[in-house]
């Protein structure tokens, strides 16, 4: 798996860091629209309805209770990139959420100052050396690379959830993410509307935001994110 | 060479000898006092509780009070900037201020009940990073940062970073796509931005 990354890896390696490498465009392009159409029929509406039909605190409260159930992967991913700071809060904060947060639908820990220190296997590859890939739009899950999406499958398979607990526990946390994810669609409602369907280009925006925003959570630095204005187009044109 | 050149050629390299220009100029402080003062401004819009359109003349104030919109609508534009007249340049200056107006301004709506704290700035390449912290109700705190430099002959913002999102590069990508539509003619492309956003 970490060869095919690589692989991918050394293709992009000739792209400038921070660029936009997408050799399968023309099937992201598709993707999209798939998405898009399911976002304009399906979650869009479903997201309106759950919205109206239920207060801020009570979809905080279902937001909650998906987040503490990310933790134990969170957990693993911490350790795996050698991050025992965090893995330690994020174990402390689970233990904190769950017990006196009632099953994780309060946020007692967040207002003690242990915030979530979300993890992913595709930073753990990031965090072994593996680069992005080629950019990626998925079905549902929207925009990703190559190494990303290799990291989504990983953490299915891999969350404790699923692993280690039986049936009835890997359903709850299934509805779990959907409820969340409905509830940040009508959270964030203003701002997605504008993006795919008041732009231009829905699909270079959404994969300039993501790449951009992706960077940015694993941490690369200010020097490769950074460019500077002045110096492509000289200033005494003006 | 006659006498007039020579005198305005020495007298061109005598102000730039006394003039300080580029990024040795702004320090730190310069660059975060200018996003303090931004910042100062923003805050209060927010907590103004005036109508959108109130909002949305508000951030056009401060967008020309402290960005550089200049070479952020000539760096949207792209390559075809080069090849672009000076007058189209301007209109599309123009037109591309107001689009930006509306379009966050807007987002101004979303900031009700928060505030923006200005925490560090730092040189980054050949200019300055301004880190602010954006405390939202109901959302954990999220990064925005402002890039400052003072190449226009006055310490200005020429981006401002969200979560890693740079305002500049997004919509950069987007005047290129709304130029594609166009077939690159800047002049309709203009015509579009005056009632987009």
């Amino acid at each position: 798996m970490v060869w095919f990354v690589s692989a991918c890896a050394s293709e992009q390696a000739k792209q400038a860091v921070g660029g936009t490498y997408d050799p399968f465009e023309a099937e992201n392009r598709g993707t999209h629209q798939f998405n898009k159409d399911m976002d304009r029929w399906i979650v869009d509406p479903m997201s309106q309805g759950y919205g109206k039909s239920t207060s801020g605190g009570v979809r905080d409260a279902f937001g909650n209770f998906a987040s503490n159930l990310a933790l134990p992967n969170d957990i693993i991913n911490n350790i795996l990139q050698g991050e025992l700071d965090s893995a330690v809060q994020n174990t402390g904060r689970f233990a904190m959420n769950t017990i006196i947060g009632l099953a994780g639908f309060f946020d007692p820990a967040s207002d003690v100052n242990m915030p979530r220190v979300e993890a992913d296997f595709g930073q753990t590859l990031h965090v072994w050396g593996a680069a992005e890939g080629p950019y990626v739009e998925m079905p549902f899950l929207g925009p990703s690379n190559s190494r990303d999406a290799v990291g989504v499958v990983v953490d299915i398979a891999l969350n404790p959830f699923i692993v280690i607990l039986q049936d009835p526990q890997q359903y709850v946390g299934i509805f779990a993410y959907i409820l969340d994810a409905m509830g940040n669609r009508y959270e964030y409602d203003a701002v997605i509307q504008a993006v795919l369907y008041d732009s231009a280009d829905s699909y270079a925006q959404a994969r300039s935001i993501y790449l951009q925003n992706r960077r940015f959570d694993l941490g690369m630095s200010a020097e490769d994110l950074y460019s500077d204005p002045y110096s492509d187009d000289p200033y005494e044109d003006f | 060479m006659n006498r007039r050149e020579f005198i305005s050629a020495v007298s061109a390299i005598s102000m730039v000898a006394i003039v300080p220009t580029g990024a040795l100029a702004l320090s730190d402080a310069q660059a975060k006092s200018l996003v303090e003062a931004a910042v100062k401004d923003i805050n209060k819009v927010i907590g103004s509780g005036k109508s959108l359109s109130g909002k949305i003349k508000d951030f056009e104030r401060i967008f020309v009070k402290y960005g550089d919109v200049a070479i952020i609508a000539r760096s949207a534009l792209g390559p075809d900037a080069r090849s672009a007249s000076k007058s189209q340049l301007n209109t599309y200056t123009k037109a591309f201020q107001g689009y930006m107006s509306r379009k966050y301004g807007r987002r101004f709506e979303e900031f009700v009940g928060g505030r923006i704290e200005v925490k560090t700035a730092r040189k980054v390449k050949s200019f300055h990073e301004v880190k602010t912290t954006a405390y939202l109700q109901g959302e954990a705190p999220f990064a925005v940062n402002f890039l400052v430099s003072d190449k226009s002959g006055k310490p200005r913002f020429f981006d401002m970073v969200i979560e890693g999102i740079s305002l500049r590069l997004t919509e950069k990508e987007e005047i290129g796509a709304m130029l594609d539509k166009r077939k690159g003619n800047i002049d309709l492309l203009t015509q579009d931005l005056k009632k987009a956003g």
